[in-house]
């Protein structure tokens, strides 16, 4: 196939916990909110089950961005999983900013169930972040890219 | 040396212990390696000097399974891992007889021999009870000496203290041998740009040939299965793996001990590509120190481990970019 200039499509990847931030893009689905189509959802029973390697598998299977929503502090189905899970995730972010991963290529934000608004800005905002950082050429399975 | 060997043999005579766990003498001068002693006899190879480096505490993960009980020594920083071990119950109190040997300070034959010191027959000062502070190296081409502090591990520069957290009795003076601040080099690499960054751990990472010594001498690391040993992850076998997978091995090891790590250097020591693996614990470390408060991982055996604590005023993730 001919090397050509193929216009940048961000691949995204946003852990959702399945009571709060998940129901938060349902509701943005059915307020008739836009959200870019490169953001791929995955549902989590909570934010705390994300592994710190779901995060750095993700990026070696090629993607540019990773975001995790989850319940607001304090209103976490579970009581506390998302205080851990914060703990987790800044020592993570902290460490790929030490290892020379761009800092905007993670992001951690609390989307209610009701914020069908905060989640479509959240993701509008993150996918631009994106754009603007381009491809992610630093992590990633040389082998995985296209 | 002796009075070790003396008690060793006391304790052995009069039932207390059953076996002793402590080094013995390799074929070469700086090389002695861990090793159970179960007789008298066993007990002629036992040796104990600056090169005895090895952090016993790990051991008596697998010695606590065993009849009877063990006599260990273990060195003041080596007395935080075996706490460490106790917390998360890896390790049986009652079946360890600690005996806290005296150190001063342990020898990295790689910095000796960085300093031009090569064809080493015999070295002379490196035994605990020395005073002195050059070690005298018989080599093939005469005798060298070099200051005892500029052939010291990386760890000893940045030494938690002489005092044993844990022991049943102590043999030996230690000494305190901090000349430095152990977050300098953390400090230095987080002030460079994205790439530099990047440059510096792909050139430090890329010499990685995934033996796996960093993590099978770690004493935090202590699960009896291992994720990187699941066939799932390519990282097992260093033939499949590509550049990501290295970085990926070595944040997740670093991620699995993080608010447990004692900062006892075992990985540095033992990586046999001179990668400094500790920079990665330590910036875990210094952001755990930073962020919810100084923690020192083993110095007591009832504390909560930042990881597996939470408050409700944490920072967010967001922190990280605004720290710069």
């Amino acid at each position: 196939m001919p090397l050509e200039n193929k216009e940048f499509k961000p691949k995204i990847v946003a852990f959702c916990c399945n009571w709060c931030s998940y129901a938060g893009a349902d509701l943005a689905g059915s307020s008739r909110l836009t959200y870019p189509a490169d953001v791929k959802i995955i549902r989590v029973p909570c934010s705390c089950r994300v592994n710190p390697m779901f995060i750095l598998r993700a990026f070696e299977k090629g993607a540019d961005g990773v975001i995790m929503c989850g319940c607001h502090p304090g209103d976490c189905h579970y009581s506390t999983g998302n205080y851990y899970a914060r703990r987790r995730m800044t020592l993570l972010f902290s460490m790929l900013d030490y290892i020379g991963v761009e800092n905007g290529r993670t992001r951690v934000e609390w989307v209610s169930a009701a914020e069908g608004v905060k989640f479509s800005e959240t993701m509008n905002s993150f996918v631009e972040k994106i754009y603007s950082l381009g491809e992610n050429v630093r992590l990633g399975d040389l082998r995985c890219k296209s | 040396m002796q009075e070790l060997i003396n008690r060793a043999k006391e304790l052995l005579a009069d039932g207390t212990v059953a076996r002793v766990l402590g080094w013995k003498a390799g074929d070469l001068p700086y090389n002695p390696e861990p090793a159970y002693f179960e007789t008298e006899e066993d007990l002629k190879d036992f040796v104990y000097n600056g090169f005895c480096g090895a952090n016993l505490s790990k051991y008596m993960i697998e010695a606590s399974k065993l009849e009877g009980k063990t006599m260990v020594c273990l060195k003041p920083c080596d007395t935080y891992s075996f706490n460490q071990l106790i917390k998360e119950h890896r390790v049986d109190r009652e079946k360890a007889y600690i005996v806290g040997v005296g150190c001063k300070g342990k020898l990295d034959i790689e910095r000796i021999r960085k300093q031009g010191v090569k064809g080493i027959e015999r070295i002379e000062g490196a035994e605990i009870t020395d005073d002195a502070e050059t070690l005298k190296i018989q080599t093939i081409y005469g005798e060298k000496t070099i200051p005892y502090a500029d052939a010291m591990l990386e760890r000893c520069h940045v030494c938690k203290g002489k005092d044993h957290m844990i022991f049943d009795e102590q043999i030996g003076e230690s000494k305190e041998t901090k000349d430095a601040e152990r977050f300098v080099e953390v400090e230095r690499i987080e002030a460079m740009s994205p790439e530099e960054k990047f440059a510096y751990f792909r050139s430090e990472l890329s010499k990685c040939i995934r033996c796996n010594a960093c993590r099978n001498a770690c004493p935090a690391c202590s699960c009896r299965k291992c994720v990187f040993d699941s066939n799932k992850f390519d990282s097992s076998q260093k033939a499949n793996v590509d550049s990501f997978e290295e970085k990926m091995f070595h944040i997740i090891r670093a991620f699995h001990v993080a608010g447990r790590c004692t900062d006892c250097g075992e990985c540095s020591r033992v990586c046999p590509q001179g990668i400094p693996l500790h920079l990665f614990n330590r910036k875990f470390i210094k952001d755990i120190d930073e962020l919810y408060g100084e923690y020192q991982a083993g110095a007591d055996t009832d504390s909560t481990a930042p990881l597996t604590d939470y408050t409700f005023e944490d920072a967010e993730p967001s922190i990280v970019g605004k720290r710069g």
